[in-house]
């Protein structure tokens, strides 16, 4: 398999480098690379795992509105920037699979490289205060 | 494939008694097959360049790494740019913002340069480059981004039975834990892979580097563990920097050679060094 692009392996560098979650997916939304930090979100090492399909990965938490109510996967940040290749924000809760519940703001924006090409994109999840 | 090196210096041209053996110019590179040439970078190496005058092939192609001044300085000195019967294609990488003309005329414009690039009397053919295949004469041409601060690409130029990699600016380790082992996530990897030749930057001694960590350059311990990953067969270490002597750099290939059992060859770029593939 061929290597990535430079752009995805900066953004895989500077992920190594900080001490919030980051995911970054290729554009199908594949789990490319997840940093420590998102490691304890995932409950899983990349080591271990290494790459994710998407269909794999977006089980392994469940969104939940204000509500109580599961979110359609196309109200979630990082869905709605691999659709139309734009920044997103936004608070919400995720259930993990042992049940355990959080408020966490995630902030995703798309990799659009050199000579504009999108090649994928990166979220950023930080926990968000309880009110 | 004939590789000639015109300059293996990196940054600034460094001619004197002290950098006599391994050259003081900036970065060019001269490779001829079948009466075709290409130069890689115009750093003030290119002012070695001679095309033959009886040749009957009238074209050249430039191909740059990248547009600091080290790897441009040359251009507005070689010959065939002023002579109207050549036809010279350079080509460069792509810019999101400006155009490869807009750039090299910020050198090729007063007052920093004489002339213009409009009134080269040359036939000149501006290409720009990405992740991009193409060709010209016996050679396939693949070009990469790679890491180094600018658009910048490296290339992987293969002839009719050999490949050979040039990477004169290039950090690939990058990063918190240096160079990944995994070979998807090392930039310019795809370009070196199983190379007959690989011509990468070396520019620090790996305690140089702890300082300059970011600059774009490589210490010479990285471009060997670089050069076994992607199992090149033969490796030049290039880009000396400026401040290291004959001395030195003779100093620190000993101690590399002494601190390393690398199963390929190596050895340091020496400005005039000519080396034939297959």
């Amino acid at each position: 398999m061929p290597a990535y692009e430079i752009e995805i392996i900066l953004n895989r560098q500077l992920a190594d480098c900080l001490s919030i979650p980051v995911f970054i997916t290729d554009t199908k939304g594949n789990l490319i690379y997840y940093n420590e930090p998102a490691e304890e979100i995932l409950g899983q090492r990349y080591e271990e795992t290494g790459e994710m399909p998407v269909e794999t990965w977006s089980t392994v938490f469940k969104p939940i509105d204000e509500s109580g109510n599961v979110m359609p996967p196309d109200d979630l940040p990082l869905v709605k920037t691999l659709k139309d290749c734009l920044p997103y924000h936004k608070t919400f809760r995720i259930e993990n699979l042992m049940g355990k519940s959080e408020k966490i703001s995630v902030t995703s924006y798309p990799i659009i490289g050199r000579a504009n090409r999108f090649l994928g994109a990166v979220a950023i999840f930080w926990k968000a205060k309880e009110e | 494939m004939k590789i000639t090196l015109r300059g293996v210096r990196g940054s600034i041209p460094t001619t004197g008694p002290d950098t006599k053996y391994y050259g003081g110019n900036t970065a060019c590179t001269e490779i001829t097959e079948d009466g075709c040439m290409l130069v890689l970078d115009g750093g003030s190496g290119m002012q070695h360049v001679h095309v033959d005058r009886n040749s009957t092939n009238k074209r050249i192609d430039i191909l740059l790494s990248h547009l600091h001044l080290d790897h441009i300085q040359g251009l507005g000195f070689f010959k065939p740019l002023f002579d109207p019967n050549m036809e010279i294609h350079i080509w460069g990488p792509a810019s999101s913002t400006r155009s490869l003309h807009m750039r090299l005329s910020r050198y090729l414009s007063p007052p920093l340069f004489p002339v213009v690039i409009r009134d080269l009397p040359c036939k000149l053919v501006l290409h720009e480059i990405e992740n991009s295949v193409f060709e010209t004469g016996p050679f396939k041409i693949q070009s990469a981004f790679v890491l180094h601060p600018g658009p910048t690409v490296g290339y992987r130029i293969t002839s009719k039975k050999s490949v050979f990699t040039y990477l004169p600016d290039h950090e690939p380790a990058l990063g918190l834990t240096g160079i990944l082992k995994n070979t998807k996530w090392i930039s310019g990897f795809d370009l070196a892979d199983g190379t007959d030749l690989l011509y990468h930057d070396g520019q620090y001694t790996t305690e140089e580097y702890k300082v300059r960590i970011g600059w774009g350059h490589s210490c010479q311990q990285d471009t060997l563990l670089f050069a076994s990953l992607t199992g090149a067969k033969h490796l030049l270490l290039a880009h000396h920097d400026p401040s290291h002597t004959d001395a030195q750099l003779t100093d620190m290939f000993l101690s590399l050679q002494k601190n390393n059992n690398y199963p390929f060859k190596y050895e340091m770029a020496v400005e005039g060094m000519e080396i034939n593939l297959p």
